[in-house]
């Protein structure tokens, strides 16, 4: 996995409260048994005003001119700035696939669905809750100014502006650790095998019924 | 010590290696696998060259892509039209030949939606940590199970590990007491819990159902309820177990027998919360008060009485509710005002994880019974939740009833719940259905989604609007 240390990068708005996972990829893109490739369709039904399938040549397509991310002015962010409840619905990990492959790092809003915040880390992307007044200043602020960039600092768990405010974050020290160091959670998990080992046992003895019945 | 709560003492048996910040690496007992968010996992096994932890915790069925039509049907893998659907599907089953693990094929009779097929095989027990890539693994909990939607990162870290790295939730009570009128289900309940607490309202709890509506609920219903959580916001729901539990366990395929069997009912007579056991938020509704509810947005939590109208955006709470009111009344192309009763369903979907169990079918078939559907309904289809359910209901002359009232009765999968078959609304077309989501292009692109429990989209059918069931 990618490590997270900080990034500096321009702010795209998804300006909408409870963006679920059926709107981030739509369940056609599901059939790939694949895991990379899933950018150009990021938000597609969005994005453009014909209806995508998989593998698809995206360029061609009608684009929406409503939708923000068509904008040149937003072209190659980094950090998504979102509303309350941002990634629900399903548990599919495609959402964050395809918000790594599109190229963001990180999602700011005030609050994230359980699942989609816990794939976020899996995959590279730090998602970040933020007071809701201090996510519409960014809001305001990303519309009022072209270009405008915030700073994530995974390390000292901030989020800066161009103007210099500093708006801190938190997030859980074994997630944080595992995302500076770009670390494989199986591998992690794997030096407590002889834990494991010795739980099942117990388990076993305990709760016979769950072991050698699906065979 | 306080006493603990059911969702207490499930992860409290479950922690393998506990952490000071309250998190745990916690077992996993039965890992359940479809087509759909597996394939990445698998590949990334081969790829660090790593093995299966344990093969008999695992059990596999595809769901999502099958046909639910029975030309395409019969031909099994290879008969699938899609061929990103049919690669898909066979993806599945090279894994579970690779890897060794039981899967329930195509057109095997116990074949079915994922969390259809866990319970009523025994594959999903009281007191399990049950995981799937699938975030209505939730429905597990109406078992008394602790069970969740995980992502492929975690599919693969459980085929790993059979473990996972787990944050604790909180605690939250939704206690539905009184009785519920007649006509009003399980699905009615849910959907008012959601329009009640919102689809945000569960996030970061685990919420267990209680009360004595609940307690005098059928295992489906409880099912249903526990299944829809996710869109209440929590990942899990759960009930305690009672007799109704061990009711239906009793003498599934996968279930304890004998010794074991009474061994394990000793075991789960623990799992309930004790009387003393405090919860994080409470929710109270009486069960008097639940109507029939009919969802007219394009959120779980834009859901209304059947005697409601659709909401004006001019009454909104604020900017950010008024927004949401119009976008979603454009996309639903509804008016402001209109009543309920006056939205006309293009298509009736009964099926999904939510209600295409056997008592599901049956209320639908109660309330069709010697009727026609309308003929302004394009399409009406009946899909039952598994082979055993579509066994069952054919032996009960269900599939009878359905057909004489010009339904179709089709094959076990997810079919229209989410449209990646070729079971999908057209752009702009309503559909009555007793699937979790209404969320934009859900049941396909451009769809009208309103949800509904079985009677009130059977009823919908045949009267060619929506209507309340109470007065059928
Ligand atoms: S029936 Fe619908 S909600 Fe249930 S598993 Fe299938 S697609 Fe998901």
């Amino acid at each position: 996995m990618k490590s997270f240390i900080a990034e500096t990068g321009l702010v795209a708005p998804m300006d909408r409260a409870n963006v679920d996972t059926d709107l981030i990829i739509p369940k056609q893109f599901l059939k790939s048994i694949r895991r990379s490739g899933f950018g150009p369709h990021l938000f597609d039904e969005l994005r453009y005003l014909d209806e995508g399938y998989p593998g698809q040549d995206c360029s061609t397509r009608p684009r929406n001119p409503d939708f923000p991310l068509n904008e040149d002015r937003y072209q190659g962010a980094s950090i998504l700035l979102a509303r309350v409840n941002f990634g629900c619905g399903s548990s599919r990990e495609h959402a964050p696939w395809a918000l790594e492959d599109y190229g963001f790092r990180c999602v700011i809003a005030p609050s994230f669905a359980d699942i989609f915040y816990n794939n976020c880390f899996k995959n590279g992307i730090l998602p970040i809750a933020l007071d809701e007044d201090i996510v519409d200043s960014l809001f305001q602020q990303m519309y009022a100014n072209e270009g405008y960039t915030l700073k994530v600092d995974l390390e000292s768990k901030e989020v800066v502006t161009p103007e210099g405010d500093t708006y801190s974050f938190e997030v859980d020290e074994f997630r944080r650790h595992c995302l500076l160091k770009g670390l494989d959670d199986i591998g992690l998990t794997l030096q407590d095998a002889p834990a494991i080992r010795a739980y099942e046992q117990r388990l076993r003895e305990r709760s016979p019924w769950l072991f050698d019945v699906i065979t | 010590m306080a006493g603990q709560t059911l969702y207490d003492k499930l992860w409290q048996s479950h922690v393998v290696v506990g952490r000071d910040d309250g998190s745990a690496v916690i077992y996993i007992d039965r890992h359940l696998i479809h087509e759909v968010t597996s394939p990445q996992a698998f590949e990334g096994l081969r790829l660090a060259g790593r093995k299966l932890w344990r093969r008999d915790a695992n059990l596999a069925v595809p769901d999502h892509n099958v046909p639910t039509e029975r030309g395409e049907r019969s031909g099994g893998v290879s008969g699938i039209v899609d061929p990103i659907s049919r690669l898909q599907v066979q993806t599945l089953d090279d894994n579970c030949r690779d890897f060794d693990i039981v899967e329930f094929e195509i057109n095997d009779t116990r074949q079915g939606i994922v969390h259809v097929v866990g319970p009523e095989q025994g594959a999903t027990l009281p007191g399990m940590t049950v995981v799937c890539g699938d975030s209505h693994t939730s429905t597990h909990g109406a078992l008394g199970a602790l069970a969740h939607g995980i992502g492929t990162s975690e599919v693969e870290h459980v085929l790993a590990t059979q473990c996972l790295l787990q944050q604790k939730m909180k605690n939250m009570l939704v206690r539905i007491d009184g009785a519920l009128q007649t006509g009003v289900s399980a699905k009615d309940v849910v959907l008012a819990v959601i329009g009640k607490i919102g689809t945000a309202g569960g996030s970061g709890y685990a919420i267990e159902f209680g009360g004595e509506v609940v307690r005098n609920m059928s295992m489906e219903g409880r099912m249903t309820m526990c299944n829809m959580s996710i869109e209440a916001g929590a990942r899990m729901g759960m009930v305690a177990v009672d007799e109704v539990t061990l009711e239906y366990v009793r003498g599934r395929t996968y279930a304890p027998r004998e010794a074991l069997w009474e061994q394990a009912v000793a075991a789960w007579s623990e799992l309930h919360s004790d009387p003393d056991a405090k919860f994080d938020r409470v929710v109270e509704l009486r069960g008097e008060d639940i109507k029939p509810q009919v969802s007219w947005g394009t959120s779980p939590e834009m859901v209304l009485p059947i005697d409601g109208y659709v909401p004006d955006p001019a009454n909104a709470a604020n900017a950010t509710q008024r927004m949401a009111i119009e976008r979603a009344l454009e996309y639903m192309g509804l008016q402001a005002g209109m009543p309920i009763t006056a939205i006309r369903p293009d298509r009736v979907f009964i099926g999904s994880c939510t209600n295409s169990r056997i008592e599901d079918l049956r209320s639908a078939a109660q309330v069709v019974k010697g009727k026609r559907v309308a003929s302004t309904v394009k399409q009406a289809l009946v899909v039952p939740g598994s082979g055993e359910v579509k066994k069952q209901a054919e032996a009960e002359g269900l599939d009878k009833v359905f057909l004489d009232a010009g339904m179709e009765w089709r094959e076990p999968g997810c079919s229209m719940c989410l449209a990646m078959n070729a079971d999908k609304l057209g752009a702009g077309e309503h559909c009555a259905s007793t699937s979790n989501r209404n969320f934009e292009g859900r049941q396909g692109f451009g769809g009208r989604t309103h949800l509904v429990s079985p009677a009130m989209a059977a009823a919908a059918a045949i009267a060619g609007h929506f209507v309340d069931v109470r007065d059928w």
